[in-house]
């Protein structure tokens, strides 16, 4: 034991270290917080294909030779993000075959501009990153970090103040519409929210392993809770925790970070589940 | 002057027409039920009344100080509901919504309001207990205290006893007559159950291949077969 706490001061004293803690912890956060409502609104997947938009934008930005994608990324997901949870209301297209068809494609896209283009001599390694994110997270920058902390607690300040309009508007949209709520800015602001959220969670476990940043928590948090506020509670605290959990687990063992603390979120949602099970819940 | 007024209005999707022509009038402490066959608009007419889509054609007008956002709205059940983790106190608050506006949290009145209306629809005892354990008619009175938060004049009720036992159904349509009686609320309601609809209604609503507004006694002169099914039902 002391063996482990003594390799864990000594990782501390390097400042990526710290950084990934920070920034993983708090994308962790935001996550789990969209991801109550998007798994509600049956919007599970849109993690997985929004974060393949991003893929593909970053393909895009690297070919146009853009020193900093980020803002390029930004663009287009947010833009899709409002298209996809717009049309998942009342279109010919319904919401699932439009966020796995856009999914499909922009991965499909991206991997062609990169591979027509690219100048790297590694294109699969760089691929592979993108998606993965298996070091990213390891190489962030001080002002990234800090970019991070803002956008969370942006995230964090907008979740908090719409919390009761993000629940009427989720729970019955048609009610709170006849009631007067303005259910469409509520949608568009939680698209934004979505796709801020889903470009910051690239950087941590990368475009494949951000579905599960958003729905693994939820759903543990459900098995257990009855009620919408113990049920976001638990989820962020949930994620929180097995996203500190796998990190460190990440660097004592060596294992890569995405899919560390995706591992431990299924061990969460498992051990949940079996809580449930023996509460009696109405899962 | 009428809580609400059509005239001419034409309601349907993507500008294609469904029920066209339609005139009525609802006063307050009106109990209106609009019948007709399956697919006949019924569902359709009640969006647009609520502003949910746009008319085809034709205005509706509210008034006797009726606000847009003044409608109590008991809509039919969706899919996601039924699995959704929300305690039923949270879902009778959030019928307050409305009464917010920008304001991000409920006040003390409106958790007096939300208080009230479950002592009324009697699932106070129920408040912490979670919305997808509660039985058919427990959800649909959950449903129904929500409404009241949200209007003190008017509910408009899309089928709120589908899916209900006899005697359940008898409790809520018992239920809603109280609130029409005693509060005064004005009560328009898309039935499939006419003989329910002749008990209880002031005036009916008939769309299909024949419209029909009028009192409940106008539509017995004017329907005479409907007093057989409905009175063989009963």
């Amino acid at each position: 034991m002391t063996a482990i706490l003594e390799k864990l001061a000594f990782y501390w004293t390097y400042p990526f270290v710290r950084y990934a803690l920070i920034v993983g912890v708090l994308v962790a956060l935001c996550s789990s917080l969209l991801g109550v409502t998007l798994v509600l609104k049956r919007f599970s997947f849109i993690g997985d294909g929004l974060s393949h938009v991003a893929f593909g934008a970053m393909s895009v930005a690297a070919v146009l030779g853009l020193a900093d994608d980020l803002p390029l990324t930004l663009c287009i997901t947010v833009v899709c993000a409002v298209l996809l949870l717009r049309t998942g209301q009342n279109t010919k297209i319904k919401g699932d075959a439009a966020v796995a068809m856009v999914s499909v494609g922009a991965l499909a896209i991206g991997y062609l501009l990169m591979n027509l283009f690219s100048a790297s001599s590694n294109l699969s390694g760089d691929v592979c990153v993108t998606l993965f994110g298996s070091t990213s997270i390891l190489t962030l920058s001080r002002s990234e970090v800090w970019l991070c902390v803002g956008l969370s607690a942006a995230v964090v300040a907008v979740f908090l103040l719409y919390y009761n309009k993000i629940f009427a508007v989720t729970f019955d949209e048609d009610f709170a519409k006849a009631a007067g709520t303005r259910a469409g800015r509520y949608n568009l602001l939680l698209a934004v929210t979505t796709a801020v959220v889903i470009v910051l969670a690239m950087n941590l476990v990368g475009s494949l392993l951000i579905s599960a940043l958003v729905i693994f928590p939820a759903l543990s948090a459900m098995r257990v809770f009855q009620s919408f506020r113990a049920v976001t509670l638990c989820s962020a605290v949930l994620s929180v925790s097995c996203a500190a959990l796998g990190i460190l687990i990440a660097i004592l063992a060596g294992t890569p970070v995405g899919s560390t603390i995706v591992a431990v979120d299924i061990l969460a949602f498992l051990l949940c589940s079996a809580v449930g099970r023996v509460l009696g819940g109405c899962s | 002057m009428a809580q609400l007024t059509c005239r001419e209005l034409s309601v349907g999707y993507d500008g294609k027409a469904v029920v066209q022509h339609l005139n009525f009038e609802v006063f307050a402490g009106d109990y209106l039920c609009i019948v007709g066959e399956n697919g006949s608009g019924k569902s359709t007419l009640m969006k647009t009344l609520l502003g949910l889509q746009p008319p085809v054609g034709g205005r509706i007008v509210t008034g006797d100080g009726l606000r847009k956002n003044e409608i109590g709205y008991l809509p039919q059940q969706t899919a996601a509901q039924k699995d959704f983790p929300a305690s039923v106190r949270e879902i009778v608050l959030s019928g307050c919504q409305g009464r917010c506006g920008s304001r991000p949290f409920y006040n003390k009145e409106e958790k007096k309001l939300a208080a009230d209306a479950m002592e009324k629809m009697q699932v106070a005892p129920l408040a912490k207990r979670c919305y997808r354990t509660l039985s058919g008619g427990q959800q649909q009175r959950v449903l129904l205290a929500r409404a009241l938060c949200a209007t003190r004049k008017i509910l408009l009720l899309d089928e709120p006893v589908s899916g209900l036992d006899p005697k359940v159904t008898a409790e809520l349509y018992a239920l809603i007559q109280k609130l029409n009686d005693e509060d005064g609320i004005t009560v328009v309601m898309i039935s499939h159950d006419l003989s329910a609809a002749l008990q209880y209604a002031s005036h009916i609503l008939h769309i299909g291949d024949r419209v029909f507004f009028g009192t409940k006694a106008a539509y017995l002169n004017e329907f005479p077969q409907a007093w057989q099914k409905g009175g063989a039902a009963q």
